[in-house]
């Protein structure tokens, strides 16, 4: 910490979270760089990034694809495709640096076992060819050393714990039997089979239906309170997010731009990039305005990236975007973001009205919802 | 294409003269306003020797110029019902009029050749419908040379390049191959193969839910630009209650098969009625943490929540002007006495 942020933070009133109260640290993030080879060139995916995750919260990893969000947790399993290399920085997790670890070896006693991850489709997690009820049992024989009988007895349990009805009789089936959401939940109680102390959720929902999404993320955030296992949520959808997470990362172009807790994101986004992806949530659109979104592509890592890598499509640039990286600011003890626009000599600029209304917006929402329940309890 | 081929397809096809559904809005003044009607429609698949019926006495109004949202979950029927109006479903039962024209079951080559140009679909997946061997340029005027719409070769560049541009892409992108494009790049091109018909109607077909929440808004306001320019007719399938409220003027919620409740758009969200409705409007996620959190989601269980009878089966209801709910006489009488105490439409 430089002795500048110090001040801030000794200025900055104690709200929230007093210093004493900070939670545990689970995994440090350092200076991470993670690069692939492609076609014999090197190229950049991870640019430099480094964070926390707190033990027992729900850190959410928000952005568009290709701005890195899976290939960094990926490092935290060693599942990084084959021309994938960190290239720099430490993982710290339980004094052990992942960033070091090679072989299969090394990984056995941490992947799946330590630190578990559902992915986006359950069919490319589950084998299609072995009923669910081997899949389950399979892990609790391998990593518990449970006999055939109780593996199953246990299997049966979890699949109860994760709400699929019928458990029993449902034990012998194949995946191509359930339906997407039934699958996802499947992959839940494989992942909490090992009981991880981490659980990675790489777009859990994403192919689900808004109904399933809803009754995932509770399952989820239920048996975290259940389990205290702390959470890594990757998303593309900030929408999601705001019920599950503590804290948030949003990332673009290889690197986390903003971090801070869900308030502060959603409450007081610094970053453009961050202002760009509420807005152009079809939530916040009205019917008379065209809904808000975010000109161009994603950088392409080909090339360098000098400056801000989302100056080109950022309507707030300044010249120096183009030129120089920003650092990261601290705004808080919590907060912290990475744009030209939070400093000092910046202009001062508004933010979209849609995102400055955010929060008078929803509130109005959740009263038409209220209203609507009322009734229905009369 | 070769040349040869080409040619051949455009001799068999005059475009012609007489239009049949221009007839059909003739004929019927009276009812010109609603596009298409689909009376007492059924849809079963045959799997082996066992019929699943999908849909069944389906009555559905679409207006003339509107977006109707159809709205429901998974397995609901709703794609049933898109691809049932561009006949890739065969309707069982019941009929489908377009433009007060029959469009189901049998009907004459002409009609049906007619009718492709008249409706089109967008599809869910820009990936798996755009032909991976052909470039750009063959996808977008496929329809153009099937149908013959264009003077001449320069006419038809002419035609394709003006609708790249009008959807966000480079003309020079024409000799690309979708492979080379983004999820949201190639959804513009399914869009652009769309529009260049000039259709009356179009189904889009769950259009923005294989893309990111920031390229949604692009593929949305696109679609929603080419309806208000052409006045265009829309079916917008979805199965997210949010995204179908920007853009519908009406929405359709569907549950197994049936629907359950059609409104105007901003009324169905003030006034929900149907407890499938309601289970699916909490379900759509609150980007507001102390909001969200407190909310309670409702699950819809209908075994549960109805007791319907052979004597007293449930009927789709106009409660109130053109808001419609599906219940029996006791739910009726449970939803009016709601809707008294939400107060009137506004």
């Amino acid at each position: 910490m430089s002795k500048k942020e110090k001040e801030i933070l000794k200025e900055t009133p104690v709200t929230q979270e007093p210093a004493s109260q900070e939670p545990e640290v689970v995994v440090d993030v350092n200076n991470l760089s993670v690069g692939f080879t492609v076609r014999g060139k090197k190229i950049n995916v991870i640019r430099n990034i480094s964070f926390k995750v707190y033990r027992g919260e729900t850190l959410a990893i928000v952005g568009e694809s290709g701005s890195g969000k899976s290939v960094t947790t990926k490092t935290f399993t060693g599942m990084l495709e084959k021309n994938g290399f960190v290239s720099n920085g430490s993982i710290m997790f339980d004094g052990m640096d992942l960033a070091k670890f090679k072989t299969n070896d090394d990984w056995r006693p941490i992947r799946g076992k330590r630190i578990a991850t559902i992915f986006q489709d359950p069919m490319t997690s589950l084998n299609p060819l072995l009923t669910i009820g081997f899949q389950i049992s399979e892990v609790l024989r391998l990593h518990h050393g449970l006999s055939k009988q109780e593996a199953k007895q246990e299997a049966i349990k979890l699949l109860k714990k994760v709400r699929i009805p019928n458990a029993e009789a449902r034990y012998d089936d194949y995946p191509f039997q359930y339906s997407g959401g039934m699958r996802q939940r499947v992959v839940i109680a494989i992942a909490l089979a090992c009981r991880p102390e981490i659980l990675i959720c790489d777009e859990p929902t994403t192919a689900l239906d808004v109904t399933v999404q809803a009754q995932i993320i509770a399952l989820i955030k239920e048996l975290q309170e259940e389990y205290h296992w702390t959470t890594i949520f990757i998303t593309h959808d900030l929408g999601v997010v705001a019920n599950v997470a503590n804290r948030i990362a949003v990332m673009y172009g290889g690197q986390i731009v903003e971090y801070g807790t869900v308030e502060d994101v959603f409450y007081n986004p610094a970053h453009p990039y961050t202002w760009a992806l509420l807005a152009s949530l079809p939530q916040l659109g009205s019917k008379d305005e065209a809904l808000s979104y975010i000109k161009g592509n994603p950088p392409s890592f080909s090339g360098e990236i000098i400056g801000d890598a989302f100056a080109p499509r950022n309507e707030y640039a300044m010249n120096i975007d183009f030129v120089k990286e920003p650092p990261m600011f601290q705004i808080s003890p919590t907060h912290c973001a990475k744009t030209w626009l939070l400093d000092p000599r910046a202009p001062k600029v508004e933010k979209p009205k849609v995102i400055q209304e955010l929060h008078e917006r929803m509130k109005r929402a959740a009263e038409e919802l209220k209203r609507q329940e009322g009734v229905e309890d009369e | 294409m070769s040349k040869e081929k080409e040619k051949k397809i455009g001799e068999q096809a005059p475009v012609q003269e007489l239009d049949i559904f221009e007839q059909g809005r003739k004929d019927h003044p009276e009812d010109d306003d609603t596009i298409v009607k689909m009376r007492d429609v059924r849809v079963a698949f045959k799997i082996g020797s066992i019929e699943r019926v999908i849909i069944n006495h389906l009555n559905l109004d679409i207006k003339r110029g509107e977006v109707l949202g159809l709205v429901g979950e998974s397995g609901s029927g709703k794609t049933t019902i898109g691809r049932a109006l561009i006949r890739i479903n065969k309707v069982s039962g019941g009929e489908v009029l377009f433009n007060n024209v029959k469009i189901s079951g049998k009907i004459p080559k002409k009609t049906e050749r007619l009718l492709k140009t008249k409706m089109q679909m967008i599809f869910q997946d820009p990936g798996d419908s755009l032909n991976d061997r052909a470039n750009i340029d063959y996808i977008v005027s496929e329809g153009l040379r099937a149908f013959k719409l264009y003077k001449d070769e320069e006419d038809r560049l002419q035609k394709v390049q003006q609708m790249m541009q009008r959807v966000g892409l480079r003309p020079e992108y024409l000799n690309r191959y979708p492979h080379e494009f983004s999820g949201g790049q190639r959804q513009r091109i399914g869009i652009a193969r769309c529009m260049i018909m000039n259709p009356e109607f179009v189904i889009a077909d769950e259009p923005i839910s294989a893309l990111d929440v920031s390229i949604r808004a692009q593929v949305l306001n696109l679609i929603r630009e080419f309806q208000q320019e052409r006045k265009m007719t829309v079916l917008f399938i979805a199965h997210d209650l949010s995204v179908v409220r920007y853009i519908s003027d009406r929405i359709a919620v569907i549950y197994a098969g049936h629907i359950v409740e059609i409104a105007e758009a901003n009324r169905l969200f003030e006034a929900p009625l149907h407890p499938y409705t309601k289970s699916l409007l909490s379900a759509v996620p609150i980007p507001d943490p102390k909001v969200e959190r407190k909310k309670k989601i409702i699950t819809y269980n209908p075994a549960e929540l109805h007791h319907y009878v052979l004597s007293d089966a449930p009927k789709l209801v106009e409660i109130e002007p053109g808001h419609f709910v599906r219940c029996n006489t006791p739910e009726l009488e449970q939803y009016k006495q709601e809707l008294e105490r939400l107060g009137g439409k506004k």
